[in-house]
């Protein structure tokens, strides 16, 4: 794998006097899976914000999907796609709107976002849904659209936050299956969570604590090192030592 | 055994959702028992049933000898209740709340200090901040003091390890297993299948059905097929190329891995060269125990075919 759509090298971020991200350094590539984890309070939010083109880094070199984290971060926002389990999707819109209103804000054309409306609502066998509003459907529907509209304008990389807490096991399985293809597909797939074992999918993850990343390997390799049977108790040994 | 909570033939409705059916279960007297089950599963539901909040549409349920609909009032003085969302005063201090909660149940800090001492003690330290402005893991550990300073005799916990990172939720797991020796009975949700083995017994819960009750092992045994895991790098085509194979049944994602059965429990012995052929060469298929996920998948399969 060579082709890296994040590269950080040597991330500092401070906020007066406390540094929130302490010399951060790692690459991820097309079409991973990577996990991004840590404790409350370890710096992952504002790394985010950073990798996102929310926030500039105070220094090091950050460049996401081509574009440089200090001058283009307009760039970068339109490369990238987010959700979270919270908010990702307009309740009182339906799924026809809330596909054209994201279509719009990403900058497609009209053509466009009308082909991929009809794509994505034969790909998710969502026809008899197209004028429902998002508040009339059950979670595990929400869920994939949302995924989908995230990803609508083809981004080179996908942030996820906490993509299943609290959906039911056979949705689960589904999202992280459509997970896998758009990751097959050549977009990098960013997910932060607090739940383990949802690292576990991931094909690479880091660990923070206190700014700094402290691991990054597969968690295969990770499990190996701490001699742990989960990422879970990896996770644990490394955050209280 | 004496039960802490018998429920019989619990129902309820609200408009057109069945939220709860037929809910019948009972709780053994300083037992920790989990429901575990997603998002509008009917867990708080159901919680809120138990700590007289809400009225049943059909069943009995007794919680510590007394009937929840009736006796209200006298279970109300027993009963400790940690509700999903943080509900506790944000702009008073840590220990405004907990004075408050005292007084509300007619006793004092001092008097029921040795219960709470090992949780208290962690936010002891900031005993004078706003509880708006502590951290998520602050914020569960002074709900769990405010649930516990009248010296309940059951506990109920509804969803307290949400949204809290990997080392708080299990720092909490251990103080619940502390508060044993105060037998006081616990019940607990949680849509986290992992922290079923934290528990004595649980229910697995979905669309407002118990799907089955039993101790974390009992469960896990109740899986039905042989269970192998199938591991390569390129997952996706993996999973693909398993489900177009005729004798695998089921092949869910897991992890790392690809967990699958097969019909008739066939022998897994092709499988390898039915992969190679297909240009999958780095498989590697082996045996696994099931866990609960596994056995709540399979309960949810028999569900939706039934």
């Amino acid at each position: 794998m060579s082709d890296k759509v994040i590269y950080v090298k040597n991330l500092v971020k401070k906020f007066g006097n406390f540094t929130a991200n302490d010399n951060l350094s790692f690459e991820v590539y097309a079409g991973e899976i990577f996990g991004f984890l840590g404790a409350n309070g370890a710096g992952k939010t504002t790394a985010i914000r950073i990798l996102s083109g929310l926030s500039k880094p105070t220094s090091g070199e950050v460049n996401i999907a081509g574009f440089d984290a200090y001058r283009e971060t307009e760039k970068i926002k339109k490369n990238i796609g987010y959700m979270c389990q919270k908010f990702s999707l307009y309740e009182d819109l339906t799924v026809r709107e809330n596909i054209i209103l994201y279509g719009g804000i990403y900058g497609m054309t009209k053509s466009l976002i009308r082909e991929r409306l009809s794509e994505l609502l034969a790909k998710l066998r969502f026809q008899e849904y197209e004028n429902r509003m998002i508040s009339a459907l059950p979670l595990g529907l929400r869920q994939k659209l949302a995924f989908s509209v995230a990803v609508l304008h083809e981004p080179k990389i996908v942030f996820l936050d906490e993509p299943t807490g609290g959906v039911d096991p056979i949705t689960r399985r589904q999202f992280w299956e459509s997970i896998y293809e758009t990751a097959s597909r050549g977009i990098t797939v960013f997910v932060t969570t607090h739940y383990m074992d949802e690292a576990e999918y991931c094909d690479r993850i880091s660990i923070m604590n206190e700014g700094k990343i402290v691991a990054l390997d597969t968690p295969e390799k990770l499990k190996k090192q701490y001699d742990a049977d989960s990422i879970e108790e990896v996770f644990i040994k490394i955050a209280r030592p | 055994m004496t039960k802490a909570i018998e429920s019989i033939g619990i129902a309820k409705t609200f408009g057109p959702v069945k939220a709860l059916e037929n809910i019948s279960f009972s709780v053994n007297e300083s037992e920790i028992f989990g429901f575990i089950g997603p998002d509008g599963s009917g867990k708080t539901t159901l919680f809120r049933i138990i700590t007289t909040l809400l009225l049943p549409d059909e069943g009995i349920m007794k919680v510590l000898g007394m009937n929840s609909t009736t006796d209200y009032k006298e279970l109300r003085k027993n009963i400790g209740y940690m509700p999903g969302r943080f509900s506790l005063y944000q702009d008073l201090s840590v220990e405004e709340n907990l004075n408050f909660y005292a007084t509300v149940f007619g006793t004092t800090v001092k008097e029921n200090y040795e219960l709470i001492s090992d949780i208290y003690s962690h936010i002891e330290p900031f005993k004078k901040r706003l509880a708006g402005k502590l951290s998520g893991g602050m914020k569960q550990k002074l709900a769990l003091s405010c649930a516990l300073i009248h010296k309940p005799r059951l506990l109920v916990l509804d969803e307290p390890t949400t949204g809290v990172d990997a080392v708080s939720r299990s720092e909490f797991w251990d103080l619940l297993g502390k508060l044993r020796q105060h037998n006081i009975t616990i019940i607990v949700s949680t849509p986290y299948m992992d922290e079923a083995i934290r528990c004595d017994r649980v229910a697995l819960i979905q669309n407002g059905k118990i799907l089955s009750i039993d101790t974390p092992q009992k469960i896990r045994e109740g899986f039905s097929r042989k269970l192998f895991t199938v591991k390569s790098a390129e997952k996706y085509k993996l999973i693909k190329t398993l489900r177009n194979n005729s004798d695998i049944m089921t092949a869910f994602p897991f992890g790392d891995s690809i967990h699958i059965t097969l019909l008739n429990d066939k022998s897994v012995n092709s499988l390898s060269d039915y992969l190679r052929g297909k240009g999958i060469t780095d498989a590697v298929i082996s045996e696994a125990e099931p866990g609960i996920e596994d056995r709540f998948l399979e309960l949810m399969e028999k569900g939706s075919t039934a």
